[in-house]
Formats: C-alpha cells, sequence, structure tokens
C-alpha cells in the first residue's frame, strides 16, 4: 500500500477508510481527522497510555501506531465502547458509583484497558486489575476507586437515585458531570477545535540562561509556506508581562533579547495545522549565546551570582516571617531540643492533560477557552496583555484534566490571545508533554532549617524554622509559598514560642508556583520528622506526643488565633490509635522473624488553612428560578476532577430546600458565572460553598415570602409551579404568572462570600484564614533493607472535614493526595533540563498505592457551608512524612532529602551500619 | 512515504532501494521521534509473515523478530524461557507488550533492555538479511553500545535464534529492580539460567545483568564459582564483589553508579538462590 490511498479499517464496528498520510500517529488520525476526541493524548510516548485504544481487541496505545498500521484491522475507541461489550456500559456504571473518575482525562484509557481485561477475564483478582491497568496513569484518584469499580463492574449495579429535598449534603451522590468522563465527551483543553483553526508552535530557550538574536524571520516564513505569521515580543498588543500576583508579575510573554529559563518563550510561529506540526523547529532563525546560570539556591545566593530581576537584590523574591514569644530563651529552657536540615527538590504536577486551548476573536473582544482553574484571573491577565479591558476578554474553562496549581498560572492562553487578536482566526495551541514539563510551574524545592524543643512531659516549648524555597525565574506564587510557611511551620500544635522565616529566591530554573499545599507539605516533611526524634529522644510514644500537643479550640495558633469550634486535629489522633497500636502490634510480629524487609510504622499530622492568607478572595454564586420551575446554578468554581460541580450544588440545594434533580448547572465561563474565584487553597467547598448556600436560603426567602410561609416550609418544585407546604397548608406559585428578568428567570438570588481574616503585622500575628482542615496519616511498609525499597502496606488516615458533604468525593481527594504524597516521598524529582518526559520523570502507578482508608472526621466549623472545610490539599500534606517517619522505624536511619529513593534510603542504611 | 511490504524478501529490497527506516510495533520509534515527523521512507515490516513466526526446530527455537512481547508470553516455549517470558512482562506495559517486538528491542540497544539478560543467558544468537547476503551473529557481538548495534545498512534483523536442548534442561529467573511498580526502566536487571547434575550440583549456569553497564553483560566468574554449588548457602558464596568488577554502572536520573553495583549484588545473589531452588522443584 502507498501512502496516497485511503486506509480501510473497522472503527467502532463501522467499515471506514481514511485518507491521512499513513505515517501519522493514529492517535492523531482518530481526534484530529476522525474527530473522535475521546481518545487521550497525554505523552505521545506510550508513557501514560490515556490515549489506549483496542486493536483487534487488545489493548495498544494508539500514540506509538502509524495509522497505516491499521489498515484492514479493527479498532475500538472509548466511543465504540458500550456498543463493543456488554461489559463496557456496566464498567462505565461502576466508575459513576465508585467515584472512580475526578478529572476524567485518564478515564478513556482505563475503561478501555479494563475493557479489554473483563472480556478476557470477567472475574479478575485485584492482581489481574493492576497488570491490566498498570499502563495508564492517573494523577487524580489514587487508583483505589478505579480498581474497585473494575472489581465491581459484574455487579450490575445502577446509578443510586439522587436524593430528596433536605437530604443532599452528606450524600455519596454520583459526580453530577460523571457521565461524560465515562463516556468521553467532555471537552478538555485540546478537544473540540474548530477545523478552520490555525496551530500555534512556540520557540524556546534552550539554555537555562541565554542572549538571543532573531535572524530573518520574513525569510523563514517565505521559504516556509503555510506559515502565517511569526510573533514576538513586539507583537503584544498590551503589555509584554503576565502573573498570577499583580504586584510581582514579571514574566514577558515572550522573552525580549534574554532568556531566564530553559523552555521560555522568545516567538511563536502560526499557521496551518499540517505545515506547522511538521516544522522542524531546530531550524527557526535564531542565534543563541549562553550565559552563566544559577540552578541551585547556593548558586543563585552566592556573592557576585547573576541577578535575575534587576530590583530583587540577591536574587531574594520576599520574605515570609512569623514570630510569637521568645523562641531562643524557650529553647535555652528545653528539657529536650531536636534539629535538622531537610531538603526537597523540585516536583512536576504531571497531570495527564498537557496545556491546551484555543483563542477566537469576536469582534473586539477576545474568547479564549482553555484549560485552567482560575478564569477571572485568566481574564483580567489576557486583558492586560492585549491592551483591552477586562470585560472585553471571555475565559471559556473546559474540562481541566488535572490541575493541583499549576493551571493557576497562565501558559498558552496569551500566546492564542495574540495570535488570533492579529490573525482574525481562531488559533489553537497544544503543549507537548516536554513542553509541559520544561516550561510549567512546578513545586518549590525547600532548604529547611529547623530546631524544636520539648519539656520533658512532652509540651513543644518552641520552634525555630528558616527555610529557603527555590521560586526559579519568575515570581508565580513565590511570594504565596514564602507567606504561607511560616503560618504553617509548626502544624496543628500548640506552641508558644515560635520564629519561623522563609525566602522564595530566584534561580535560572523553570518557575515554581502552586502545587497543592503552597510549600506546606516540605515544611511538614520537617516539623513531623523532627517530632518524631523529639518524642524519642523523650521516650513517649510517637502518637501520644501528637496528642499531648495538639491544638485545642481555646489555645493560640502561632499567629495568635483561636480557632475555637472546629478544631479537629485531636480527633483525628484519637482516630488513628486502634490502628497505630494494631499495625505496631503487625510490624513487631513480622520484624521478630525478619532481619532483611524490616517493617515499620510511622504517622504525621497536619494543618491547612483554606483561602487566601489574610487576602481578600470572595466567590460570588447567582442562582435562578425558571418559569419551568427548574433551577439554574451558576456555578462558577471551576471543576478540576475535585467534584466542585457537585458539592456545591449539593450545598445549594440543601440551603434552598430543592431535590438535586431540579438543577441545571452553569459552570464556570466568564460570561456566565459571577467569579467564583480560583480553584486553589482548599477554598471552592468553603468558599464558593458557602456563597452557594447564601444564595440558596436568599432564594428560599424569596419563595416563602411570596407564599407568606414560615421558615420550616417545604418547597415542591413541579413543572411550572412551586409548591409551598406550611403547616400542612400548600401555597402553589405560578411561575409563569411571574415577571422574568434579563436571564429569564422569575426569581433569582446573588450572594457574596468572603472569609472573615484580618491583616497579619509585621509579626504575622493575626488571623490568617476564618477556618483550618486538619487531619493525620499513618502509614504503615516494609523496607528491604539490601535493596532500600520500599513497600506499602497500608495508609490510614484520619480527617476533619468539618462536614462531609459528599464522603465518596472526599474519599477520592484523600486517595488521590495520598498518592501524591508517595510520589512526594518515594519517587518524584524534577531536573531541570533533564527528564523532561513521564519515563524519566515517574510518578505512582496503580501498583504504587497500598489500599487507603479515610476516616472522616465532623468537628463542625461555624463559618464553613453547613460546617464544611476544605480537603484538597490537606488530603496531600501528611503523607510524605508519615512514610518517612515509616522508614526510620523500620531501619533507624531518617532520610533528610526527599523523594526517599532506593539508593539514597540504601545509602543511608550503609552509612549507620559503619557508624 | 510509507511501504508496507507483504515479505521479507520486499521488505529487503524496499530498504535497500529507499534507505528508509524500520517500522515494526513503534514503541520505540514514536517516542524517538517526539514532535519531529519522519522525513525519510518508514517501512512498516509488522506485516511480514516470516518476521512474526515463532518456531522449535530441531535443535533451535526461532523468535520472529517482529514477535510481540504478548506473542512471546503467550508461546509454549522450554523452561530456560521463563526469565525472558518474565522479562516480557515488565516491558513497559500492556499496551507496550501487544506491540512491542523482540527485534525491536535489541536494534532499539538500550542498556536497560529488559530483554537483553534473559536472551545472553540463552546464548541467543541474531539472524541478520540484507538484499546481498544473511548472517548470524551471537547476541554479545550484535549489540556493541548504548543505542549501538552491528546492523549495518540495508540489513534488517530477522530472528533471534536459541539452541533449543540447553534451553530446555535449564531452569530460569528473571528479576528487575525499577522505582516504581509499573512503565518503569530498570535500574537494574539479571537473569539466571541453570541446570543442575543429576546429585543435584550446579552444572551449568549463565547470568547476566543489564542496565548496569552500556550493553547487558554475563558474569562468567560467578557462573563458574557456581558449578558444583549444592545449597543456597554455596551459592550466596559465589556471589563476591571481587567477580562484580566488569560492571561500569552510571549516575542517572534513575541511581547513583555505587547503587546500582551494590544492588546488582544483591539481585544477582536472590535471583541465584531462587533459580536453585526452583531448579530443585522441577
Amino acid at each position: 500500500m502507498q501512502d496516497s490511498a485511503a486506509i480501510p479499517f473497522t472503527l467502532n464496528g463501522q467499515k471506514i477508510a481514511v485518507a491521512a498520510p499513513a505515517e501519522r500517529r493514529l492517535s492523531n488520525v482518530l481526534r484530529d481527522d476522525l474527530g473522535l476526541s475521546g481518545t487521550k493524548v497525554g505523552c505521545d510516548a506510550g508513557d501514560c497510555g490515556a490515549c489506549t485504544v483496542l486493536l483487534d481487541g487488545e489493548a495498544v496505545c494508539s500514540c506509538l501506531m502509524a495509522v497505516g498500521q491499521v489498515s484492514g484491522r479493527a479498532l475500538t475507541t472509548i466511543e465504540g465502547l458500550p456498543g463493543k461489550t456488554p461489559i463496557a456500559e456496566r464498567l462505565q456504571q461502576s466508575f459513576l458509583n465508585h467515584g472512580a473518575a475526578q478529572c476524567g482525562i485518564c478515564t478513556p484509557g482505563m475503561l478501555v484497558a479494563a475493557t479489554a481485561l473483563l472480556a478476557e477475564n470477567p472475574n479478575p483478582s485485584e492482581k489481574a486489575v493492576k497488570d491490566a491497568l498498570g499502563g495508564v496513569l492517573c494523577r487524580c484518584t489514587g487508583y483505589r476507586k478505579i480498581i474497585a469499580a473494575v472489581l465491581d463492574a459484574g455487579s450490575r449495579r445502577d446509578s443510586a437515585s439522587l436524593p430528596g429535598a433536605g437530604r443532599a449534603v452528606g450524600a455519596r451522590i454520583n459526580r453530577l458531570d460523571g457521565q461524560r468522563k465515562v463516556d468521553g465527551t467532555d471537552i478538555f483543553g485540546a478537544d473540540g477545535h474548530e477545523a478552520n483553526a490555525l496551530l500555534l508552535r512556540a520557540i524556546r530557550s534552550p539554555y537555562h540562561h541565554a542572549r538571543f538574536a532573531l535572524g530573518n524571520l520574513d525569510a523563514y516564513i517565505r521559504t516556509h509556506p503555510g506559515i502565517h505569521r511569526i510573533f514576538t515580543a513586539t507583537d503584544v498588543p498590551g503589555e509584554n508581562c503576565f502573573g498570577v500576583i499583580g504586584p510581582f508579575a514579571d514574566q514577558p510573554v515572550f522573552a525580549v533579547n534574554a532568556t531566564r529559563f530553559k523552555g521560555e518563550t522568545i516567538a511563536a510561529v502560526v499557521g496551518d495545522p499540517k505545515v506547522i506540526e511538521a516544522l522542524d523547529l531546530r531550524q527557526f532563525p535564531v542565534t543563541w549565546e549562553e550565559l552563566p546560570a544559577v540552578l541551585s539556591l547556593d548558586a543563585a545566593l552566592a556573592d557576585g551570582a547573576p541577578q535575575l530581576h534587576n530590583a530583587r537584590d540577591g536574587n531574594v523574591l520576599v520574605r515570609g516571617w512569623v514570630k510569637r514569644g521568645e523562641v531562643e530563651a524557650a529553647l535555652a529552657g528545653s528539657d529536650a531540643v531536636v534539629e535538622g536540615i531537610f531538603e526537597t527538590g523540585f516536583v512536576e504536577h504531571a497531570y495527564i492533560e498537557p496545556e491546551a486551548g484555543i483563542a477566537r476573536r469576536v469582534g473586539d473582544r477576545m474568547e479564549v477557552q482553555a484549560c485552567t482553574q482560575a478564569p477571572y484571573m485568566d481574564r483580567d491577565d489576557v486583558a492586560k496583555v492585549l491592551g483591552l479591558k477586562p470585560e472585553d476578554v471571555r475565559i471559556i474553562p473546559t474540562a481541566v484534566g488535572g490541575g493541583f496549581g499549576s493551571k493557576l498560572d497562565l501558559s498558552v492562553q496569551p500566546f492564542i490571545a495574540v495570535a488570533a487578536w492579529h490573525l482574525k482566526r481562531p488559533v489553537r495551541m497544544v503543549y507537548t508533554r516536554p513542553e509541559s514539563i520544561a516550561t510549567t510551574t512546578k513545586r518549590h524545592p525547600g532548604r529547611m532549617q529547623v530546631k524544636i524543643g520539648a519539656s520533658k512531659d512532652g509540651h513543644l516549648t518552641a520552634i525555630d524554622f528558616a527555610g529557603d524555597f527555590n521560586t526559579g525565574a519568575y515570581a508565580s506564587w513565590g511570594p504565596t509559598v514564602a507567606n504561607r510557611v511560616p503560618v504553617h511551620a509548626s502544624g496543628p500544635y500548640y506552641v508558644p514560642h515560635y520564629r519561623a522565616q522563609a525566602r522564595a529566591i530566584h534561580t535560572h530554573a523553570v518557575p515554581a508556583g502552586a502545587f497543592r499545599g503552597f510549600g506546606v507539605p516540605q515544611a511538614t516533611i520537617a516539623q513531623e520528622q523532627l517530632y518524631d526524634m523529639l518524642a524519642e529522644k523523650l521516650g513517649i510514644d510517637k502518637l501520644d506526643f501528637r496528642l499531648i500537643n495538639a491544638l485545642r479550640p481555646d489555645q493560640p495558633t502561632v499567629t495568635g488565633q483561636i480557632l475555637g469550634a472546629g478544631t479537629g486535629i485531636r480527633a483525628c489522633f484519637e482516630a488513628l490509635k486502634p490502628h497505630w497500636d494494631r499495625a505496631h502490634r503487625d510490624a513487631a510480629a513480622a520484624n521478630a522473624t525478619s532481619s532483611l524487609m524490616r517493617r515499620g510504622v510511622g504517622v504525621a499530622g497536619m494543618w491547612y488553612g483554606c483561602g487566601n492568607t489574610s487576602l481578600p478572595n470572595p466567590s460570588t454564586i447567582r442562582l435562578g428560578l425558571k418559569p419551568d420551575g427548574r433551577l439554574a446554578l451558576h456555578q462558577g468554581a471551576v471543576d478540576i476532577g475535585q467534584g466542585s460541580n457537585t458539592v456545591i450544588t449539593q450545598l445549594c440545594a440543601d440551603a434552598l430546600g430543592a431535590p438535586i434533580d431540579c438543577f441545571d448547572l452553569l459552570s464556570a465561563d466568564t460570561d456566565i458565572t459571577p467569579d467564583c474565584g480560583k480553584t486553589s487553597a482548599s477554598r471552592q467547598t468553603f468558599v464558593t460553598g458557602k456563597a452557594a448556600t447564601l444564595a440558596g436560603e436568599a432564594l428560599r426567602r424569596q419563595i416563602l415570602r411570596l407564599a407568606n410561609a414560615g421558615a420550616d416550609a417545604q418547597l415542591k418544585f413541579q413543572g411550572g409551579r412551586v409548591a409551598v407546604e406550611d403547616r400542612g397548608i400548600a401555597h402553589p406559585i405560578d411561575l409563569d404568572t411571574l415577571p422574568q428578568d434579563a436571564r429569564g428567570y422569575v426569581l433569582s438570588a446573588e450572594e457574596t462570600f468572603d472569609p472573615p481574616t484580618s491583616p497579619l503585622d509585621e509579626n504575622g500575628q493575626g488571623v490568617p484564614y476564618a477556618l483550618y482542615g486538619f487531619g493525620a496519616h499513618l502509614v504503615e511498609l516494609a523496607v528491604d533493607t539490601e535493596l532500600g525499597t520500599v513497600e506499602l502496606i497500608k495508609i490510614t488516615t484520619a480527617h476533619d472535614v468539618g462536614r462531609a458533604v459528599n464522603p465518596t468525593l472526599i474519599e477520592g481527594q484523600i486517595e488521590g493526595g495520598v498518592a501524591q504524597g508517595i510520589g512526594l516521598a518515594l519517587m518524584e524529582e524534577f531536573h531541570p533540563g533533564k527528564g523532561e518526559n513521564l519515563h524519566d520523570y515517574l510518578i505512582p502507578t496503580i501498583g504504587d498505592v497500598p489500599p487507603v482508608e479515610s476516616i472522616l472526621i465532623e468537628d463542625v466549623s461555624p463559618v464553613g457551608p453547613f460546617g464544611a472545610k476544605g480537603i484538597g490539599e490537606q488530603a496531600l500534606i501528611p503523607t510524605a512524612p508519615a512514610i518517612l517517619n515509616a522508614i526510620a522505624d523500620a531501619t533507624g536511619v531518617r532520610i533528610t532529602r526527599v523523594p526517599a529513593t532506593p539508593d539514597r534510603i540504601r545509602a543511608a542504611i550503609k552509612e549507620a551500619a559503619v557508624r | 512515504m510509507f511501504l508496507q511490504p507483504a515479505s521479507l524478501s520486499a521488505a529487503i529490497d524496499m530498504l535497500s532501494q529507499h534507505q528508509g527506516r524500520i517500522l515494526a510495533g513503534g514503541t520505540d520509534f514514536f517516542p524517538a521521534l517526539g514532535a519531529l515527523s519522519e522525513t525519510r521512507p518508514i517501512i512498516d515490516i509488522s506485516r511480514v509473515p516470516e518476521l512474526c513466526a515463532i518456531g522449535m526446530e530441531a535443535d533451535l527455537v526461532r523468535l520472529g523478530a517482529g514477535a510481540t512481547w504478548s506473542e512471546i508470553v503467550a508461546a509454549p516455549l522450554p523452561t530456560g524461557f521463563d526469565a525472558l517470558k518474565a522479562a516480557a512482562r515488565e516491558i513497559g506495559s500492556i499496551q507496550i507488550q501487544n506491540r512491542g517486538t523482540i527485534g525491536g528491542n535489541l536494534c532499539n540497544a538500550s542498556p536497560a533492555a529488559d530483554s537483553v539478560p534473559p536472551l545472553l543467558a540463552l546464548e541467543a544468537r541474531v539472524e541478520i538479511a540484507s538484499p546481498s547476503h544473511r548472517r548470524e551473529l551471537a547476541l554479545g557481538e550484535f549489540i556493541l553500545g548504548n543505542r549501538r548495534t552491528a546492523l549495518e545498512p540495508g540489513e534488517i534483523l530477522t530472528a533471534v535464534l536459541i539452541p533449543r536442548r540447553q534451553a530446555e534442561r535449564f531452569t530460569s529467573h528473571f528479576v528487575k529492580l525499577g522505582a516504581r511498580r509499573y512503565l518503569v526502566i530498570s535500574i537494574a536487571m539479571i537473569a539466571v539460567a541453570l541446570e543442575r547434575a543429576p546429585d543435584g550440583a550446579i552444572a551449568k549456569t549463565h547470568i547476566a545483568v543489564g542496565s548496569c553497564s552500556a550493553v547487558a553483560q554475563r558474569l562468567p566468574g560467578i557462573e563458574k564459582a557456581l558449578l558444583g554449588a549444592r545449597s543456597v548457602t554455596d551459592v550466596a558464596g559465589a556471589v563476591t564483589p571481587g567477580r562484580l568488577t566488569s560492571l561500569t554502572p552510571i549516575d542517572d536520573v534513575r541511581a547513583t553508579a555505587d547503587y546500582r553495583r551494590d544492588a546488582a549484588a544483591t539481585l544477582i545473589r536472590r535471583a541465584v538462590q531462587d533459580c536453585f531452588v526452583k531448579s530443585g522443584e522441577a
């Protein structure tokens, strides 16, 4: 067969012939030429499995096949799955029932791979499920619910019916946006682009630090027909600068003359997709001159180090500071003092969806449809770059295939917006995996020097914490990390004397930004290991030590805040106590018979303030009643898989007194939904959820007023009327008799909630957060002392979530957080300039996450909606230190530099043996 | 240009005519391309029947170069192939095993190629064809270095040939060490094949280790020391640092060189012990 002929094959049961170059990747042909965007592309290298399809019934990666190789064969994609085998539909339903799909980007690949397994083996073991799905990475779920869903696929359980009015909060309802995730029709950043869109690719710096001179761009365009235009800094209509924190904004859309990190963009080539795709960008006309680069904290802080930004002396971006009491005196008077230096590396978010989007100029407005966690921030920054008013930019967030903090920052948006503005045609961009890893933000590497004291009865006396964080080339969320860490570095304990300073330091590395916890996971690795060392020194059980110090409702935090009701940390540790005792018995029994495989048990606690630190962060929810009796919920909190579409509806429904199935959801879109802030800082359930309850209550008051009914009346939404039942009397309200507002609503409510906080004074004293979430993890593991490898056996978690609005979704957040904590502890580290792929950068697979048992504590917060607190970041923070504590329990060695890879553990064991 | 020869002779002709690139399972081909496009002619050999066959001949087991890992796992093969099958199950994921081929794994010549230690332990040879000749090489002579083979322009690797009788007498075992459970590039991997005499002593053993040097290698010093071993204690005593000096591991993102040397010794001892025990059960 020659390449010119159409390629015949059977696709989802239909015989087709596709006219495409035979060498094109099958995944691209499926998505671009055949419009089957349910097959996802996460890496183009067989490392993630998101593109899995069935070839004659066998699972294969469609990114690793030429479409010509499919000729004459039968191909099944997610779109054809239900028709292919009866098991597939049950599998999809089981994924919904178990909460096995969070963001949904890996879900098609998971379902396809699981279908291949179940077709061969209808009753697989857990091991068989893992073997079959080991090639599909998931960054959200922690895999446990996926395993459960596949094992349960035979049960034929239908979707549970939705709870009635007033019973939504606390119910394990399936996610409301779940169906489109399991059938592959959800639109992510790279999906659903217009056929006439032009493609944009970025020209990026090959050096950490370099000067550059552009060559003859006109000649390049002339010799490459199909290129419409090349964009550089001079083409930016507004400011060539963006950044998530206005006063610190410092990142150019296109670098001018010099670049500050490897991968920084200097130009963009835009044109016909087939032409742009085929370009060898190494031939782009530019000359580079490599300049000396500083990548490490030490190099950046050294005398005479190159300065990244003029106004930031010594490469210090910002300092954070909290002080309370007299630290030196308290340490001097302590019965026991421990200290240590702890280090962490760059950690990559590694969501399975690389950044992608499309921009359209609509008259003199700009529309950007892309994956994002922060639509209004994107709107304002895109407007700044284009020189438009914010209202003239519309951000349409797509489904987000994992965010974890990195999609708070702009990626593709400014490039495609600038190009679409000039070209007046839709312009799309899809990051490659290497581009995503090399250029988007990372978790800050931290180096923390910490000293902690206690009295002999086990009470903490003082903490002295100093941490430096490598913030990379641009500010991003560096200031937030530097401010959040000092507020949190005590952990959820009463510490009377406290001093914590943090600095964000610029280097020529990729910018470090927000990653699930804003620096708190790094600080917790230091603090919780030192608590173990302190307990050991004092001869106190490590869990008891934490119980002795667990913050009480009447004790001040390190910022002097008295939290009062809803301080649930003690309950978390108490809930772990029976597991702790059992785990130690199991470990002792195992260790009695084996000296090579050593079992260990570890625990760590955490707290995390929900929302912005001492800064306003309001959310606004609009709720409208339509003439047909249905409710329109304008819910602008971007659901990045964590479940805000579902949880916020649950909260609103119960506040109003309406059943969930009366709601029509209008999800985030800056033209449609009011500002619900960014999906970060574990704030959406709390802040937007609270705004939704306020809106629900407000609408309820309006309805009751129309019926002159009392506060405890029941509402019945039936067709075009609402029946208000009060003390046995029904007051029907005919909705079509009521006037409609501009949106077509007969009644509507819009409510805003901004958490009550106060500014921190010069010593960091004040009320940084209106509420904190609390939790603790217990890890059981075994270390192969000859190889330094770690086998995780079980992780038990206890989280005070205030009120578990949807326990299934909360468990999903916890299990996903645990998985990322496992990665942080044991395998993940990004080295700038190296390993920009998912086979050198390792995240946990389905075989790396042990069973997770989650205990939900509901210590109701007076300020949270129905008492609820955030869980997104809380879930990750204690895992890594609990693992490190368990490794120390098993082997006697402390790993102070994560990840604790086999070589580091083995080296520490050998070193301890010769001491 | 994308060519799909239906026979080996057609494939060989096309290769010499077009100086193209060979595509089989694509599991190394496409990742290596990244965002670039292949501009040379591509010759897809995945439909050449002679290349896909797995066959038993009188004194040889012939694995067609285009046999996938899943096909090798499913094939009835002598016990000496257990290590190769175990390695096959560890290559990437099911998706990779369903497409990736044994010939591709060898031609890619990664120091971390999981199939190479088991094939070295089986004393595999490779069969190579070109328009002018056919030749055979020992596997150790075919892989010359990191990503370097003895394949000349115009040549195609057609089959892997394994002595059958020895493989039928061998018990074999494979261990792989990686930093996570699935989809992982090896930090080190070990293949052991051994045969015991009627009195239970080790009569013959081949041990190969991968990811600890640019090319996977046999460990003749340890193999020799193991001859006559009758117990797991004997076996452990044969694995000494002095017999591992030929390993030249490197530091990379996966592990330090020191660690690889240290871990290899442990893994070799355990692999031989496990294989020894298994051979006693047979």
